[in-house]
């Protein structure tokens, strides 16, 4: 479990009582992880070394200058989006922000149109004319790829808002960070969801640093899971490094909006090993406290520890998945630095339909 | 002393309303406070009290008159200890004009006599060729056309919705919603918090998802803490998802100046939306357009940014009565023909535009006047074809002046059709300075008639 962020300066959430007492929101006992089969172990153990290797990969290939402008790099988040993915299903929406590689994969995207959008090559999935922070794919029902913090969360409100219109019972999954978290449109959509309950779960996925600012410095209240507090929101507390956690807490929260009850949030204790984008040295932390993260609680170690332990893959089979996946992330590279430009063309393409 | 009722002012742009329902009749005595009648305004239905106490003498207007002016006398109001018949026949005072209650403003001074009088000539506004010749034509106002655009719409097609505040159960702040929340339900007709950053991402992530949504801004004004949805997610979606997903989505409501509204709520909007590739921008003047265009706008596939005037909203004009009146975003349409000079404007431009052009056609000057309805797509070519027969252009709008689309035009001319200027292009705008609240500053800070017309005698080289 992540160390929990250090509370708010003494007194200034809690100094008084809410003089709206009457209902406490509710703040939910996370569930307990779930018992994942090996199956499941394997699954969640191969798309979560997916991730990560490409990213390596995206950290490589940006430093040879083939992917220019911001590259933020999702390494250390992986099990978020991974348990999360493991508990919906075709036609339940994802959107995010600006560091959404790892989400278009766990989404099911061709790990080459989204490299190949990284160096801004024709067969990227917006070809070529979004770039790392801007991609879509209505295939794989995932929304974006935005680069505004905090514009997702009225997006993914709106995508919950479209569900309920239609009477469908999908569930939108609203990824932002601690940094988005203090937007002033986060809080106009958690209102409106609970008003309607509309069907979306807010993922608030809590790395410690938004940019280069630690939450203790940014934020008066560091309990994110309570942020809905005021919208009568429930939230829970989530190891957000440990994907059987995170999959019990979406399988709870998705069940819940499926059931009709409105949003809920689920703050996801993780941490970004990388800095904010490729130009952060990361000066704003300790070596030290990336270094124990890795070591402690690093989400792809915790399952393949798990999978010997529990002899349910050997070294080999395991080895075996790793060659796979960087044959895997080799080949998108390949792609994504062979692929031609946009033809001149595509300059005026894609305007106005 | 006999007191003189009057139809009071019940909203900033009212010049007159219906006489409802009097609550009082002649010789009842009534207090301060005390509700005397109910007027409807194009808005609501308001009552209206006593101010005095008395014996009402004379009821001047009676009940169920409309379009009383605003400041005409409805009743009198005998005082205590008067004679109730002599203050009912006391001449009453000279009725102000209507117009009283919009600003007293210095009147401009009167127009210069031309030296030669001209011949007049016929104004005669022109057909839309999109309308069949033969079509019956139904006076409407603004109001109620878009109201129709936005009902035939969600008729035709369940995925269209409307959002906004007050758009339910109030039946709109400037009731252009009325009547939809009775006819389709609060899933379609949906109130929202006063939060138009968040309800405009809202509707732009419904239209992601492939809902057609219709958001509505209270004005405009309000809509600039939405712009970031609206630019940066609205607009720019489909370009950066290489085509894959953009936002079917209207955003509309009133922009520009109403009256005596000041500097936060009179703002015009259309040069900034019309800068943004991504977007479509609609800022009709008639209803006619306003429902043909509305209509279009609702069925694109692309985020249409509706830019509508509290002032015209009440404003009748011709609509076709056709089954599906609907028109081409990015067509000007030329009001009337003229050989002498263009006036290009759009919105409530054109009242300044086609006034001008009256008063021109009395001193022989046969202008012609386009009104671009669309700001983008902007159909140059009606303006370059104009220009090209008048030799002569003035650009008419309410906007700031700098960077306007007036220059946007003069510069667009200039560069394709410099040989045919017979004079250098005016460009007609709002003032350079933040709207005003007094009634006299706040009339310098628009365009005027006289503007217009002394701009086209200038380029004309008729002053």
């Amino acid at each position: 479990m992540v160390a929990k962020a250090k509370k708010a300066s003494a007194g200034a959430a809690s100094g008084r009582k809410s003089a709206a007492a009457g209902r406490a929101p509710s703040a939910l006992q996370a569930p307990s992880p779930a018992k994942f089969s090996t199956e499941q172990e394997l699954d969640a153990y191969r798309q979560m070394l997916l991730i990560r290797r490409f990213e390596e990969k995206a950290g490589q290939l940006y430093g040879m200058g083939f992917i220019g402008g911001f590259c933020h790099l999702y390494i250390g988040q992986e099990a978020v989006v991974v348990g999360m993915q493991m508990a919906i299903g075709d036609g339940d929406q994802v959107i995010t922000g600006y560091r959404d590689h790892g989400h278009m994969l766990a989404c099911g995207m061709d790990p080459k149109g989204v490299m190949a959008e990284l160096t801004g090559r024709q067969g990227g999935y917006s070809r070529g004319k979004g770039g790392s922070m801007h991609m879509f794919s209505k295939e794989s029902d995932f929304y974006g790829g935005h680069g505004i913090v905090g514009a997702q969360v009225s997006l993914g409100t709106g995508l919950a808002f479209a569900n309920q219109y239609r009477g469908n019972d999908r569930v939108s999954l609203t990824y932002f960070g601690d940094g988005a978290s203090n937007q002033g449109q986060v809080y106009e959509s958690f209102n409106m969801a609970s008003l309607w309950r509309l069907p979306v779960v807010y993922i608030i996925e809590n790395n410690r640093y938004a940019m280069g600012t630690a939450v203790q410095r940014s934020s008066a209240l560091t309990d994110f899971s309570q942020r809905g507090a005021s919208f009568n929101i429930p939230g829970m507390h989530v190891d957000g490094m440990d994907v059987r956690a995170v999959n019990a807490a979406a399988e709870h929260a998705v069940a819940r909006c499926r059931a009709g009850e409105g949003p809920i949030i689920l703050e996801m204790e993780t941490y970004r090993y990388r800095g904010h984008s490729m130009s952060d040295p990361a000066k704003y932390r300790t070596k030290d406290e990336v270094q124990k993260m890795r070591t402690e609680h690093d989400p792809i170690e915790q399952v393949r520890a798990r999978l010997i332990k529990a002899k349910q893959a050997s070294e080999d089979e395991l080895k075996a998945i790793d060659k796979e996946i960087r044959e895997v992330v080799s080949q998108a590279a390949d792609f994504a630095q062979t692929d031609p430009e946009p033809d001149p063309s595509e300059l005026y393409t894609d305007i106005l339909l | 002393m006999a007191t003189e009722i009057l139809m009071p002012a019940l909203s900033p742009t009212m010049e007159e309303g219906n006489l409802a329902k009097w609550l009082v009749k002649e010789g009842d005595e009534v207090s301060s406070g005390d509700v005397i009648a109910e007027i409807e305004t194009d808005k609501a239905t308001m009552e209206v009290e006593a101010v005095d106490e008395g014996t009402v003498a004379k009821i001047v207007v009676p009940e169920g008159t409309e379009a009383v002016k605003v400041n005409a006398v409805i009743a009198i109001l005998a005082g205590e200890g008067e004679d109730v018949s002599a203050a009912a026949s006391a001449p009453a005072a000279p009725a102000p004009d209507g117009a009283a209650a919009a600003p007293a403003a210095d009147s401009p001074p009167p127009a210069a006599q031309p030296a030669a009088p001209a011949q007049p000539v016929a104004v005669v506004t022109a057909a839309d060729p999109d309308i069949p010749p033969g079509t019956e034509m139904v006076p409407t106002t603004v109001r109620e056309a878009l109201r129709d655009a936005m009902a035939e719409e969600m008729r035709a097609d369940d995925d269209v919705f409307v959002m906004g505040e007050e758009v339910a159960e109030y039946q709109g702040a400037y009731k252009i919603t009325q009547g939809l929340l009775d006819e389709f339900g609060a899933r379609r007709v949906i109130d929202t918090p006063i939060t138009e950053h968040g309800f405009a991402g809202v509707g732009v992530g419904a239209a992601m998802a492939g809902l057609k949504p219709i958001v509505e801004f209270m004005t405009f004004n309000f809509a600039m803490q939405a712009i970031d949805q609206i630019i940066n997610s609205a607009a720019k979606t489909l370009y950066m998802s290489g085509g894959q997903m953009g936002a079917p989505i209207v955003f509309r409501g009133p922009n520009g100046a109403a009256a005596r509204v000041a500097a936060q709520h009179s703002q015009c909007y259309a040069a900034w939306y019309s800068h943004v590739p991504g977007l479509k921008v609609v800022m009709p003047y008639t209803a006619s357009d306003a429902k043909g265009l509305l209509k279009a706008a609702i069925r694109d596939p692309n985020p249409v940014i509706f830019l509508e005037n509290e002032i015209l909203y009440g404003q009748s004009f011709d609509v076709p009565k056709l089954d599906d009146h609907v028109l081409p975003i990015g067509r000007a349409r030329v009001h009337k023909v003229g050989a002498d000079a263009t006036i290009v404007s759009f919105g409530i431009g054109m009242t300044y535009s086609v006034a001008a052009a009256e008063q021109l056609a009395g001193e022989g000057i046969d202008v012609e006047v386009i009104d671009l309805r669309s700001l983008r797509p902007l159909d140059l070519d009606t303006v370059i074809a104009s220009v090209q027969k008048t030799g002569r252009l003035v650009t008419v709008e309410e906007g700031f002046p700098q960077s306007s689309v007036g220059d946007h035009l003069a510069s667009q001319v200039m560069q394709r059709v410099f040989d045919y200027l017979d004079a250098p292009v005016i460009t007609i705008c709002g003032k350079d300075v933040p709207m005003p609240y007094a009634a006299n500053l706040e009339k310098l800070a628009l365009p005027s008639v006289e503007e217009v017309v002394a701009a086209v005698k200038t380029v004309s080289y008729r002053d």
